[in-house]
Order: C-alpha cells, then structure tokens, then sequence
C-alpha cells in the first residue's frame, strides 16, 4: 500500500485541538478528491471518535494525550486514535435506540461511525480505535 | 445575550414558530451547548408550543446535537406543544434514521408542509 500522505500527532484532551486534528484530515481529503460522500462520514465519525477519546477516555484530563495517526492512499484513508483512558468493551455499551439510553450520546456515536464508515475496529483494551473508510464504499449506511 | 451567540433564526407564522438554524456544522461541544440552552428556552422562557426546526443549512450534526434534540423533544412534549422537524437534506436523515430518531421525531420535507395542519 503506497500512502499519500502519513501523519501523526499527539493532542492535549481538548476538543478544540481535536476540531484542528479533524479539519486537517477532511481538508487533505478534499484537496485529494475523496468522494463528497465519504468525507461526509469520516468527519461525523472523526467527531465521535475524538470526542469519545477527549471526553470520555481521557475525561479531558490536561495531562492526558491523544495520539492520532493518519495514513491515506489513492483507495482509503486510516485513522488511527489512541486515548490514554482505562478503555471500554465497545459490547457493554447500551442500545442507545433503546427508550432509556435515548438520552447517552455515546452509544449513538458509535452506531453512526459503523454506518459510515468501511471499519470500526477497538483494541482488547478499549482505548485505540482504528477507523477506515474505503473511497469505493459509497453504499448507503441504512442497506449495509 | 448578544446577536453574536444567536444560533437560531427565529420567525413566527401565526402561532407556530420556526426556529432556523444558523449553524452548518452542529459538532463543536460549546456550540451545541449553546444551540440546546437556545432550543430549550423557546419553550422554558417563552412558552411556545408548536415548533417548527428548520435544517436547510445544517450540514453536519454529531451524536450530542442529536442528545440535545431528544431533550427538546421531552421538553415539548412535557409543556403539551409540539416538535416538528423540516428541511433535513438527505445524508442528514440518514444519521436520524440509523439510530432510528426518525420514528421519534416528526420530520418533514419543507416548512410549508411542516405549518400543513400544525
């Protein structure tokens, strides 16, 4: 696999460095003429998942770091986001189309992210989350 | 609260109000913060009770975004109005209808057929 472009960095737990982390990677897609399609789900999905990192992995502890790592190629774009929390089994995580979870936020983001996007994939631990998105897999998230 | 944090365009046909978001992207955390505080006071300080949500120039929306629409959804429904949604494009409704959101909300195509019986 011949990437593109390959970059990696380390954050502080704070959603505003986790939007620049975000807009770099959608910018370079763009300027690479990744279907508008997939953009679309790899910035709802970047979200989610930086926001799970900062938020809920690091509990926006300023000591803490996230580390983000971003491989394209001319077929896909990886992103890899590790979070220096104590992990989560992404299985226990409540049906949040369930009446009582409609409140939690987090169990929707991860469905959204598995619908958009070509893989979702977590560690044993919990705290790495590697996401791709294929740029031929423009099929709609609700057939899939 | 000044112009500059106003998130929604406010207009009102007749007893129904439409509230417009200003905002492309509904992501950052502050700003929905902010949206939802705005959201909310439509019906805690003004006491309205039928509205309409206008999405035509939202392009993105996180999972929080949708966290604070449920919260206004009960709000409505507590105060005995009503919570329509309209204007969504069509990967926007896609978001609604993975986490299946769009059998709890009202959702229509324009404004026009969103204030059609309200």
């Amino acid at each position: 696999m011949t990437w593109i472009e390959e970059f990696q960095v380390r954050i502080p737990s704070s959603t505003t460095e986790g939007q620049k982390v975000q807009e770099r990677i959608i910018t370079r897609l763009e300027e690479l003429g990744f279907p508008a399609r997939g953009v679309f789900g790899v910035r709802l999905a970047l979200e989610e998942a930086l926001v799970n990192a900062i938020k809920h992995g690091n509990g926006l502890d300023p000591n803490k770091q996230v580390q983000v790592a971003c491989q394209i190629s001319s077929e896909k774009v990886r992103i890899v986001i590790e979070d220096e929390g104590s992990g989560f089994r992404p299985q226990d995580v409540p049906d949040p189309t369930e009446d009582e979870n409609l409140e939690k936020p987090c169990g929707r983001g991860i469905m959204l992210m598995r619908a958009f996007l070509s893989v979702v994939e977590y560690n044993e631990r919990g705290n790495r989350v590697i996401l791709e998105k294929h740029r031929n897999d423009d099929g709609s998230p609700l057939l899939s | 609260m000044g112009s500059s944090t106003q998130r929604l365009d406010i207009e009102e046909v007749g007893d129904v109000t439409i509230a417009k978001f200003i905002d492309k992207k509904i992501l950052d955390e502050n700003n929905i913060q902010i949206i939802g505080n705005q959201l909310f006071a439509l019906v805690d300080e003004d006491a309205r009770a039928k509205i309409i949500l206008d999405f035509s120039n939202v392009e993105y929306l996180s999972s929080a975004a949708l966290g604070k629409l449920i919260t206004m959804e009960k709000k409505v429904k507590a105060a005995k109005g009503k919570l329509r949604l309209a204007c969504i494009r069509p990967e926007i409704y896609e978001v609604f209808a993975i986490t299946k959101l769009n059998r709890l909300f009202k959702i229509y195509e324009d404004n026009e057929r969103a204030l059609d019986g309200f």
